[in-house]
C-alpha cells in the first residue's frame, strides 16, 4: 500500500509508455490498415495519458478530444470507404524510404538534442502550479494560453496560417478541374 | 477506517455506485416513457399488458434480452465485435463524473458536494469522452462483417466529424461567459452573475443552446438523426448483427448519451441546479421552502427531464434527414453559425 502510493504515478508512467510504444510498432507492422487506425488510436490515448501524469490536463484532454476523436475518426471513415482488403505484400511506399531514413533520424538527433539539453530542476518544479504575470498562480489552461497567445503569439499566428494553407492547398488538389 | 480513505476512496465510490445507479433506473424507465409518449403523440396506447399502465414492460423487456441467444457471426472480427458495445456505454457513463447534480458545499454550507469530481477543465472531458462512444460504433459496425452495419458505421464516422466541430465551437460560449472551464464553476457563475447562460447576450446564448441542442441530437444518434440505425434503409444499421445483451448494451449507450448531453446542456445553458430566476424576490417560493440541496437536485431534474421529454417528442414528429442533407446543415449551417456566434460573444464580453 505504501508503496503503491509513493510510486504509483511512476508505475503508471511505465504502463502507458510501454503501451504507447507498442501500439507505435503496431501501427507500422499490422497488415491490415484497420488494426493499424486502432494502434494509432491506442497510441494517442497513451500518450495522453502521459500528459495527465505531468499534470498537463488541457493537453491530454486535447489529446484525446483532437486526435482520438477528430483525426482519428477521420482515418477510419477514410479507410472504410476505399479500402477493405489486405495490403498486398508489396511495400506500397517502397519509393520513399530513403526520405523515411532521413527524417527518422533526424527525428532521433532532435530528440537526443531535447534529452541531453534539458534544465533538469526546471523540469522536476514545474508541474501543477504555473504562475501568470500577476503572480496568481492559475490552471493548466490559463497557463497554456498565457504563452501561447502572448509569449509566442507570433509562431503561433505563424502556423496557423500554414495549416489554412495546407488546408487549401487540399482543397484545391482535390478539385475536379 | 482511516479518513484518507473515507475520503478518496469510499465517498467517491459510493457516489458513483449511486450516480450509475441512478442513471440505469432512469434508462429503463426513459424507454418506457418513450414508447408511451411516442403512443400519445401516434393517438394509440403504447405498451399496457404488464403491470398497470405497462409499468413492468422495463423488467420483461430486460429478461428477455438476457436470456437471449448471444451471436457472433462467424466472420466477424470477434474483439472489435465485443469490444464496441462497452466502448458505448463506458464513456457516456464517465462524463457523468463532471457534472454538477446539486450545489458545491460553499453554497449549502453541508459536508458534501453534489458531484463526483470537480475539475478545472471539465468541460474538455465531457467534450472529450464524448469522442469515444463514436468509437464503440464505428468498430461494431465494421466488426460485423456486414454491408449494413458498416454502412451504419461509416455514417456514424461522418456525422461525428461534421457535429464534433460546431459542438466544439459553441461549447466555447458559455466558457467565455463563465471564465472557467470546470462544469462546477460554469453554475457558479450563473448563480454570481444571476442568469441563465441561455439567455445571457441574448440572443447570442440562446443559439449557442441552440447549435448545442442539434449537435447533442446528431451525437447521441437520436430522430431526426438516426441515419447510422435507420431501419428503413439499413435494416438496423451498425448494430444489424447484434443480439441478446450485447444488442441491450447499444441500446442502454443510446439512452446514456442522451441523458448526458441533456445534463451537460442543463448545467452549460439552463444553470444546472439553480432555480427559475434566482435573482426576483417575489419568486422565491420556487425554492420550494426545501434545503438548497434538495430544491437543486429537484430543478437539476426537472429540467433534465424537461430535455429528455423534448428528445422523444422530436422523435415523434420530425421526418429522418437525408445523408447530404445532413452533412450540409452541419458545415454550411452550423459551422460558421457557431464560428460567428464565438466571435460575437467574445466582442461583447470585452465591450460590456
Amino acid at each position: 500500500m505504501e508503496f503503491l502510493v509513493q510510486h504509483g504515478a511512476d508505475l503508471l508512467f511505465y504502463v502507458f509508455a510501454v503501451g504507447a510504444l507498442a501500439a507505435a510498432v503496431g501501427v507500422i507492422t499490422l497488415r491490415n490498415p484497420m488494426y493499424c487506425a486502432i494502434s494509432l488510436l491506442v497510441c494517442f490515448l497513451c500518450v495522453a495519458a502521459l500528459f495527465l501524469l505531468r499534470h498537463a490536463e488541457f493537453l491530454a484532454l486535447v489529446q484525446v478530444f483532437v486526435y482520438g476523436g477528430g483525426i482519428m475518426v477521420l482515418f477510419l471513415f477514410v479507410i472504410m470507404l476505399v479500402n477493405l482488403h489486405r495490403l498486398r505484400e508489396s511495400s506500397v511506399f517502397g519509393e520513399y524510404a530513403p526520405m523515411a531514413v532521413v527524417l527518422a533520424v533526424l527525428l532521433v538527433a532532435l530528440v537526443l538534442f531535447v534529452f541531453l539539453n534539458y534544465d533538469q530542476q526546471a523540469v522536476a518544479a514545474a508541474p501543477g502550479a504555473f504562475v501568470s504575470v500577476e503572480g496568481q498562480v492559475v490552471g493548466n489552461s490559463e497557463a497554456v494560453a498565457w504563452t501561447l497567445y502572448r509569449d509566442y503569439l507570433l509562431p503561433f499566428e505563424i502556423a496557423s496560417v500554414f495549416l489554412l494553407v495546407a488546408m487549401v492547398g487540399a482543397v484545391v488538389l482535390g478539385r475536379k478541374s | 477506517m482511516p479518513q484518507v480513505l473515507i475520503d478518496h476512496l469510499l465517498m467517491p465510490v459510493l457516489k458513483i455506485g449511486v450516480v450509475v445507479g441512478m442513471v440505469m433506473g432512469v434508462i429503463t424507465y426513459l424507454v418506457l416513457a418513450e414508447r408511451k409518449i411516442l403512443g400519445f403523440i401516434q393517438v394509440r396506447v403504447g405498451p399496457n399488458r404488464v403491470g398497470p399502465w405497462g409499468l413492468l414492460q422495463p423488467i420483461a423487456d430486460v429478461a428477455k434480452l438476457l436470456v437471449k441467444e448471444d451471436v457472433i457471426p462467424r466472420r466477424a472480427v470477434k474483439w472489435a465485435f465485443v469490444l464496441g458495445p462497452c466502448l458505448v456505454v463506458a464513456p457516456a457513463l464517465v462524463i457523468f463524473a463532471v457534472v454538477p447534480f446539486g450545489p458545491p458545499s460553499t453554497v449549502t454550507g453541508g459536508e458534501q458536494n453534489w458531484f463526483i469530481t470537480d475539475i478545472n477543465v471539465g468541460l474538455l472531458f465531457v467534450l472529450a469522452f464524448a469522442t469515444i462512444g463514436v468509437y464503440g460504433i464505428i468498430l461494431g459496425g465494421w466488426a460485423s462483417n456486414s454491408k449494413f452495419s458498416l454502412l451504419g458505421g461509416l455514417r456514424s464516422a461522418a456525422q461525428m466529424i461534421s457535429y464534433e466541430v460546431p459542438q466544439g465551437f459553441t461549447l466555447v460560449v458559455p466558457l467565455l461567459m463563465a471564465g472557467t472551464m470546470s462544469l462546477n464553476g460554469i453554475v457558479m457563475a450563473q448563480y454570481e452573475q444571476q442568469v441563465w447562460f441561455a439567455f445571457k447576450f441574448l440572443p447570442l446564448g440562446l443559439l449557442a443552446f441552440f447549435i448545442y441542442l442539434v449537435a447533442g441530437i446528431a451525437e447521441s444518434n437520436r430522430n431526426p438523426f438516426d441515419l447510422p440505425e435507420a431501419e428503413s434503409e439499413l435494416v438496423a444499421g451498425f448494430h444489424t448483427e447484434y443480439s441478446g445483451m450485447r444488442f441491450a448494451l447499444f441500446f442502454l449507450g443510446e439512452y446514456a448519451n442522451m441523458i448526458v448531453i441533456s445534463a451537460v446542456a442543463v448545467t452549460l445553458f439552463l444553470g444546472g441546479w439553480l432555480p427559475p430566476f434566482p435573482n426576483v424576490g417575489w419568486l422565491s417560493f420556487l425554492g420550494l421552502g426545501l434545503p438548497p440541496a434538495i430544491a437543486g437536485l429537484f430543478w437539476f431534474t426537472f429540467k433534465l427531464f424537461c430535455f429528455l421529454f423534448v428528445y422523444i417528442w422530436f422523435r415523434g414528429t420530425f421526418p429522418r434527414y437525408r445523408f447530404d442533407q445532413l452533412m450540409e446543415l452541419g458545415w454550411k449551417w452550423l459551422i460558421p453559425l457557431a464560428f460567428a456566434n464565438v466571435l460575437l460573444t467574445g466582442l461583447v464580453k470585452i465591450l460590456l
